[in-house]
């Protein structure tokens, strides 16, 4: 069985979630606590790594919505990178990619925070 | 003739979230085996969790988790046809709409996602409610092309 799995990198005022295995009703509530983890901490910059996520479902989508009014009005955001063609699918059938900023790789999330201005020197 | 081409596979299962990884699995192998492309095997696997997902959270009372869940894939020869049944409390099939996509971005709302992705990624839902007896979510993928189709038939006819 392929469980889910997440990993937290802080950088300066900025944190990466590596997100992996099968994100489904089963799994969302691991990344939940981890995104509520962020929130707790007052860590609002956020940057969500898919790069070893092989399966998401509605559910996993589900959490991101749930967070990103809160995270937005403190001024942070929830930027995604290094997507698969296959679970960018299903964000582009879902019409995400006109809600979320969803890059290539990191490094070009961490760069749109620093160009415009989001990430404080 | 026509009987001998037709395939079905059933899977009886508790209704728990950490059984989808399980459902996926048969349902994306009987999808796979019988000529679906892997895009439409995530297509096909993409909606039937969404469907079981929504049965395992609200057909049964919360503490229900050793209830059942059925799942039976029908093949012939220019169909894939998925078909979930519960018997819990089922709901008014009425009361589903297809969910306007822009209202739920703009609301940021989560649920509905499901349905909106059940009936996008499959050709056709169809619902059967019978609360407390019997409830049924069907979804059918046509075969996009003959040699799908062509293959099924092959397979049974050997």
């Amino acid at each position: 069985m392929q469980e889910f799995k997440v990993n937290r990198i802080d950088k300066d005022d900025l944190s990466i979630l590596k997100i992996g295995g099968f994100l489904d009703a089963h799994t969302a509530p691991n990344l939940e606590k981890a995104i509520q983890n962020l929130v707790d901490d007052g860590r609002y910059k956020i940057i969500v790594s898919f790069a070893d996520l092989s399966y998401i479902s509605s559910a996993g989508l589900g959490v991101f919505m749930g967070f990103i009014e809160q995270i937005r009005s403190h001024g942070g955001d929830i930027k995604m990178s290094n997507m698969t063609p296959k679970i960018y699918r299903v964000f582009d059938l879902l019409g995400f990619p006109t809600l979320y900023d969803i890059f290539d790789d990191e490094a070009e999330a961490y760069d749109k925070y620093w160009s415009t201005g989001e990430k404080e020197a | 003739m026509k009987s001998k081409s037709k395939q079905e596979y059933k899977l009886r299962i508790p209704s728990q979230t950490d059984n989808l990884e399980l459902i996926r699995g048969f349902i994306g192998k009987v999808a796979e085996k019988v000529g679906f492309n892997e895009d439409e095997v995530g297509k096909i696997e993409l909606a039937c969790d969404e469907a079981c997902t929504n049965v395992i959270k609200h057909a049964y009372a919360d503490k229900d988790t050793d209830k059942a869940l059925d799942i039976v894939i029908k093949i012939d020869y220019q169909k894939f046809t998925v078909i979930v049944t519960d018997h819990g409390r089922g709901f008014d099939p009425k009361s589903i709409k297809m969910p306007d996509l822009n209202e739920y971005l703009a609301e940021l709302k989560v649920g509905g996602l499901g349905i909106y992705l059940m009936r996008t990624l499959m050709d056709k839902v169809d619902y059967n409610i019978q609360p407390g007896v019997r409830n049924q979510v069907k979804m059918v993928k046509y075969f996009i092309n003959k040699e799908n189709a062509d293959l099924v038939k092959s397979e049974k006819e050997v």
